[in-house]
């Protein structure tokens, strides 16, 4: 059933739909959408750690986004340097050196478009099993958090007062990020990731009146982006990325229509 | 450790410091089973630091906090709903603790807030947000509440029957309450203790002491002092939300 490379790329692609959604939730409540596309730039040391090691890409890449993390993390603490500059530096330098490193390794051949903007192509039956077990765990860890999280995004002085210890919930969060962006490297391209998780999530943020609600909406939007971008993706030969993201998009816009129309109610 | 059973949190010489100044300093208090606390003092007197230490939300503080419950509920003084997030009022009556729906209803329709249970949260009015804030806070049935300024922005009769309801709280839960107010009408008919701040504790003792101490008068001036003196007459009624008056 996996043999052909397009159920593959959709099974790995709904696998990672059902991921973005609730996590790119969080993203857009706590407006880590920058902090995102930080791990997600670093993602691509990962990448060339990876090769040069001989590692599994997504295991290669959770260990640097998670280490660009912590990484972010002391640097907030110990430097004056406002939170954007820091993610901008950790950003683009990972990136660049992820390049630099590339340009050495000249005996490996390296696909970049399909790094950047995803490549439906290269997705490998050990690749699902990747992204279903590592969905699997990520989607379970998330749900044990979910109320000190939410908690601690309404007002962290509250979720504090009340025992909740949204230190910690922050913490394992950060790491879900690195996990979810390990997964969809593949898929999606290192540029576009934070695509696929804010844009369902701002989608449904327009179609929702409850967290919950954002939630299944935000990962019914992943579910539909990926199968519509994957079968243009196939009919039009462009990179798989994009394809999903500008589906996401068309569903964002469309999602606009239902807003308007509840600011018409109020006034 | 704890000798005195009905002891929630206990104080002693606390302190907070931000980037070398401090917001308040040598606090010593305690919160009871059934008894109401209320910190008075100008702004900046560091009476909302002195209930964050109490909470155990500062974490680097001098002195010590001594707390024997984990049943807390906390009406902040200020929060700020993003428009990111959609959250109805019945999502965030559950936001710390999972409660029974007929907890929640109880709960708002005690603050007269129920008719907005599947509003979203954004969409409310200051005093309407304050009512939920106080329903979420008392739904959980905590054994220490603390309420910091908790009937701002409510209306002035609706700012009554939410004091009534705080005292009637505190006497059916036996909870012990930490309570910021500017009222001085609640302080001197409801509190059992006082603890005047100004950067450190100027005063503390019962309400009539307060009123009598030089150091608040200073504080506050001759006229506050005299209202909460001459405040002796004994309420024979209670307000309702509506403001009709009932007897007791």
């Amino acid at each position: 059933m996996f043999d052909d490379f397009f159920i593959r790329a959709l099974v790995a692609g709904i696998g990672i739909a059902f991921v973005t959604g609730p996590l790119g939730c969080f993203v857009v409540w706590r407006r880590l959408s920058y902090f995102g596309d930080t791990l997600a730039h670093s993602a691509l040391l990962g990448v060339t750690m990876a090769y040069t090691l001989d590692l599994n890409i997504a295991i290669s890449v959770f260990l640097i986004s998670s280490i660009i993390a912590l990484l972010l993390i002391q640097l907030q603490k110990r430097t004056n340097l406002p939170g954007d500059a820091l993610l901008g530096l950790l950003a683009h330098s990972s990136l660049a050196v992820g390049l630099v490193v590339i340009g050495f390794l000249t005996f490996i051949r390296f696909d970049i478009m399909g790094l950047l903007f995803g490549d439906i192509l290269a997705v490998t039956t050990d690749d699902l099993l990747v992204i279903w077990t590592g969905g699997a765990l990520i989607l379970i860890v998330l749900k044990l958090i979910w109320k000190p999280l939410l908690a601690s995004t309404v007002n962290y002085e509250l979720a504090e007062a009340e025992g909740l210890n949204p230190d910690r919930a922050k913490a394992i969060f950060t790491i879900l990020m690195a996990a979810v962006i390990a997964i969809s490297i593949k898929m999606v391209g290192l540029l576009l990731i934070t695509g696929m998780l804010i844009i369902p999530a701002a989608m449904a943020r327009n179609i929702s009146d409850s967290p919950q609600k954002m939630v299944l909406f935000s990962i019914i939007g992943g579910l539909l982006s990926v199968i519509l971008g994957l079968y243009s993706s196939l009919e039009f030969n462009t990179s798989s990325g994009p394809s999903i993201i500008a589906a996401a998009l068309i569903l964002f816009i469309l999602s606009l229509f239902k807003i308007k129309q509840s600011i018409k109610l109020k006034n | 450790m704890n000798s005195n059973n009905n002891i929630l949190v206990k104080l002693n010489n606390a302190g907070f410091r931000q980037s070398e100044k401090w917001l308040v300093e040598g606090v010593s208090l305690t919160v009871e089973k059934g008894k109401i606390v209320t910190l008075i003092g100008p702004n900046g007197s560091g009476k909302s630091t002195t209930a964050k230490i109490a909470l155990g939300i500062y974490k680097n503080i001098e002195g010590s906090v001594e707390k024997y419950t984990t049943k807390v509920g906390y009406v902040p003084q200020k929060i700020s709903i993003d428009w990111t997030l959609p959250i109805r009022v019945y999502d965030f009556m559950l936001l710390t603790e999972t409660i029974e729906d007929s907890a929640i209803d109880e709960a708002l329709s005690l603050t007269g807030v129920i008719h907005l249970k599947n509003k979203n949260l954004g969409s409310l009015s200051g005093g309407e947000f304050q009512r939920v804030l106080i329903a979420r806070a008392i739904s959980k049935k905590p054994e220490l509440l603390v309420l910091d300024e908790p009937v701002q922005g409510v209306d002035y009769t609706g700012e009554i029957a939410l004091y009534e309801l705080i005292k009637k709280i505190s006497d059916t839960l036996n909870c012990g309450i930490l309570l910021i107010s500017h009222d001085l009408h609640m302080v001197m008919t409801a509190t059992d203790h006082v603890v005047c701040l100004n950067g450190h504790v100027c005063c503390s003792g019962s309400p009539l002491d307060v009123a009598k101490n030089n150091e608040y008068k200073a504080l506050f001036g001759e006229k506050a002092s005299q209202i909460l003196t001459t405040y002796e007459h004994k309420h024979d009624h209670i307000h309702s939300d509506e403001g009709e008056i009932k007897k007791n």
